[in-house]
């Protein structure tokens, strides 16, 4: 029969039928049988990468960047245990990745094997979903159920654990056609007379504020079209979460900027006086709402999501719709085109008004040095300098991530890769390498800090075995600098074991990779540095030496309303900032 | 509409409502594979929900499918959150509020073992009749009873044992179904 084949060629043959270029993984006892697989093909192409957690971080770059479902082949043990970061962060953002790992052969599974671990187990919370091929006539059903999961409805990570006798062992395949689920089914299309009251509600608002996330992203690229048609339709203001940056461009009027934490001023003042809030794919997080008995108070709202578990949950709204973000949209945008109602324009007029007088505080502006390189001119500077080209970024987590955040501002969606949710410090560098294998032909800057960046050093070692030319932006200020800004905040200033002792010389270090090290520390010569990173056509380690005490602002403190949020210009009082039950937020 | 400020010692200070605590009975309909108990018995404890009694056993088994019953307690909003929890779960084909769609029955079965001699043994027994317990066992000196009944039902015979011997009790847990024709 010709369907019949060992278990480790099912893998390699549903991967390719599923449409998998690239496979980011690490061999090992237990996959040895699928690499000897993947040894004889041309279809799938492997890449190596130096620890397992950035092997699941790239392709999560890869799925975020590409819109495709990022592939991961690791081996038993540590392999697996080593991926749990890397699941926990793509269920944390909800990006499709499957992740494939060896296991000890079925017969000696639970007898404490050499490099054996519960691996269902342990990934059971940070999965979507996770399967144990027990025999290998279900193999290759059970992988292209895992892309099916985890590429559809709210995306997220998928294990499938194969012992090395199920690999081995000779079985049917069945193809990728028509894969059904008896119990997972997705629902798509919203609640026809929730979107009409929705649409009602819009045309009635009188302080109405669009609040998006991550889900727009995750719909696919109609999505961010069709938000852009509602947003121009309708005339209203539009914010958005870290994780859905780019889906609304920012270059336009009706723009915000980011809300939340440390989002702008007139966005976080526009969500807290709004009496219509359009909440679309985003999920009402701790970080965006502040303290929750004074988020937006007096408005109604509204929120479309296609995962039920995330309407009222934090937050109760007045009008759920369940659904997947394009397809409420489409109907959103065709309601509000033919409803005769008219938005009341005096209001608006006066909404808008308002809006830009908290715009006019220009909360992200920063004091400028002539001396000294301020992480937020090394940014926008980044930013002049690569917004003509097609560049992606990824980043780490902490200062310079808000900071990218705020001041890279990004037209188009799947643009801007960062660990939102988990707050993976080492998230960057790998994500920047998928982000590369994905687009080859394209700029890729991870903007990072000198501390997060050493977590996952190691994967340069990838980015130069492949050619990858990602650039690696260093705001380096020998601080983690966001931990330091917190204890400034909550500790009175006692910078317990936040400082970045004993750094490599980055450029050392990046020659020591076989890459290219570039180092400025004065503001005079950072355009012409910048530029020179962009045009070696290898990977680069750019050590930004920045101002060491800066702060990232505004930022509402934890446990405070959006209305308290603090600004940079009255930063000398943020000692006083917190209050005591706020000490105890993360 | 957010509610007035109470002070709480949650980590993050919530909208607090006055809502009240409510019981619930939940059944729910999973494929019959490895790992499913623990996929719920993780998401409850993962995510800080009680249990107060949880029953699974296969139903269908040409379709593979088992029943779970919970019994929970929570606020409003926990409640809901609970339900589309557990609908998230990949292998859950349906989710049903048997408290809220109401006319619910719930039993649970008990073996109650009580120890004693004299009046307490006669005594055991005349009540354990009251109760329509059954003996299934019997030393000179020990029952053991089968007592099926609502939840409180059995916790009332339990204390009355309690003075006459009460030596240990296995319960089951709830199995709950829904009155009338209709299927969940």
């Amino acid at each position: 029969m010709s369907n019949e084949m060992t278990g480790a060629e099912m893998v390699v043959k549903a991967l390719a039928e599923q449409g998998v270029k690239h496979l980011f993984g690490y061999p090992g006892g237990a996959v040895l049988p699928i690499y000897d697989a993947l040894f004889q093909q041309k279809d799938v192409q492997h890449i190596l990468v130096r620890h397992e957690q950035g092997a699941v971080h790239a392709a999560e770059g890869y799925a975020r960047s590409s819109g495709k479902v990022g592939a991961v082949l690791v081996t038993s043990g540590p392999g697996a245990t080593n991926a749990v970061t890397g699941l926990t962060d793509a269920l944390m953002d909800s990006i499709p990745v499957v992740v494939i790992t060896g296991q000890v052969p079925t017969h000696l599974i639970g007898n404490d094997a050499f490099q054996e671990c519960d691996t269902v187990g342990i990934t059971r919370p940070c999965t979507k979903h996770n399967y144990l091929v027990k025999d290998v006539n279900d193999l290759s059903r059970i992988l292209h159920e895992a892309f099916y999961i985890a590429g559809s409805g709210r995306p997220g990570p998928v294990v499938v654990d194969i012992p090395k006798d199920i690999q081995f062992a000779k079985g049917k395949y069945t193809g990728a056609k028509n894969v059904e689920h008896k119990s997972y089914k997705p629902k798509l299309k919203g609640d026809m007379a929730k979107i009409q009251a929705a649409v009602e509600l819009m045309k009635n608002a009188k302080r109405p504020v669009f609040y998006t996330g991550g889900g727009i992203i995750n719909s696919g690229n109609e999505a961010s079209v069709l938000l852009r048609d509602l947003v121009k339709l309708t005339g209203y203001p539009i914010t958005s979460t870290l994780m859905g940056l780019g889906a609304y461009p920012a270059a336009d009027p009706q723009w915000l900027g980011m809300l939340g934490m440390h989002g702008t001023y007139e966005a976080n003042w526009a969500m807290h006086d709004c009496d219509v809030m359009i909440c679309i794919g985003a999920r009402f997080d701790d970080r965006i709402t502040g303290r929750l008995d004074a988020f937006a108070p007096h408005s109604k709202k509204i929120h479309v999501d296609i995962d039920a578990s995330s309407i009222n949950k934090n937050v109760k709204v007045d009008i759920p719709i369940i659904g997947d973000c394009a397809h409420v949209l489409e109907d959103m945008v065709r309601l509000w085109r033919t409803s005769s109602a008219q938005p009341d324009k005096k209001a608006l007029a006066d909404w808008w008004t308002q809006i830009n007088k908290w715009r006019a505080r220009k909360s992200l502006a920063y004091k400028k040095s002539s001396d000294v390189i301020k992480p937020q001119y090394a940014v926008e500077r980044l930013y002049e300098l690569t917004k003509d080209r097609d560049t992606y970024i990824t980043t780490e987590v902490g200062q310079h991530q808000m900071w990218a955040a705020q001041h890279l501002h990004f037209q188009e969606p799947r643009r801007w890769m960062t660990s939102g949710g988990l707050g993976t410090m080492g998230y960057g560098i790998p994500a920047a390498v998928g982000v590369q294998m994905a687009h080859p032909k394209s700029l890729v800057i991870d903007v990072a800090g000198e501390a997060s960046v050493l977590m996952t050093m190691q994967e340069i070692s990838t980015a130069v075995q492949y050619r990858l030319p990602i650039k690696i932006f260093i705001l380096n200020n020998e601080y983690m600098g966001m931990v330091r800004q917190w204890q400034e905040l909550l500790h009175g200033g006692r910078y317990s074991e936040s400082y970045s002792a004993a750094l490599p010389d980055f450029v050392k270090l990046a020659e020591a990779y076989h890459a290219v090290g570039i180092r400025c520390a004065k503001p005079g010569d950072l355009d012409a540095a910048i530029k020179e990173m962009i045009n070696v056509d290898k990977p680069v380690i750019f050590d930004c030496v920045v101002d060491k005490a800066e702060n990232c602002f505004p930022m509402i403190p934890s446990g405070r309303a959006h209305n308290e949020m603090i600004l940079g210009d009255a930063a000398e009082s943020i000692g006083e900032a917190v209050t005591e039950e706020g000490k105890m937020l993360v | 509409m957010n509610m007035a400020v109470i002070p709480t010692t949650s980590h993050y200070p919530a909208a607090q409502t006055d809502e009240r605590e409510q019981r619930r009975t939940l059944s729910v309909l999973v494929d019959n594979e490895p790992g499913v108990l623990a996929r719920v018995i993780g998401l409850f404890s993962g995510r800080g929900y009680n249990i107060d009694s949880l029953t699974v056993s296969e139903t269908e088994h040409e379709k593979h499918l088992s029943r779970i019953t919970i019994a929970t307690t929570g606020k409003p909003m926990v409640i809901e959150q609970i339900k589309h929890q557990l609908e998230r779960l990949v292998p859950v084909h349906r989710v049903v509020d048997l408290t809220e769609t109401g006319r619910a029955l719930e039993r649970e079965l008990a073996l109650i073992k009580v120890k004693g001699k004299g009046d307490n043994r006669v005594e055991a027994l005349r009540l354990a009749d009251a109760f329509r317990a059954r003996v299934i066992d019997a030393t000179t000196e020990s029952f053991i009873f089968e007592l099926t009944g609502k939840a409180d039902k059995i916790d009332q015979f339990l204390l009355l044992m309690e003075p006459l011997g009460l030596i240990e009790c296995s319960r089951t847990g709830i199995a709950a179904i829904a009155r009338g024709p209709e299927s969940m």
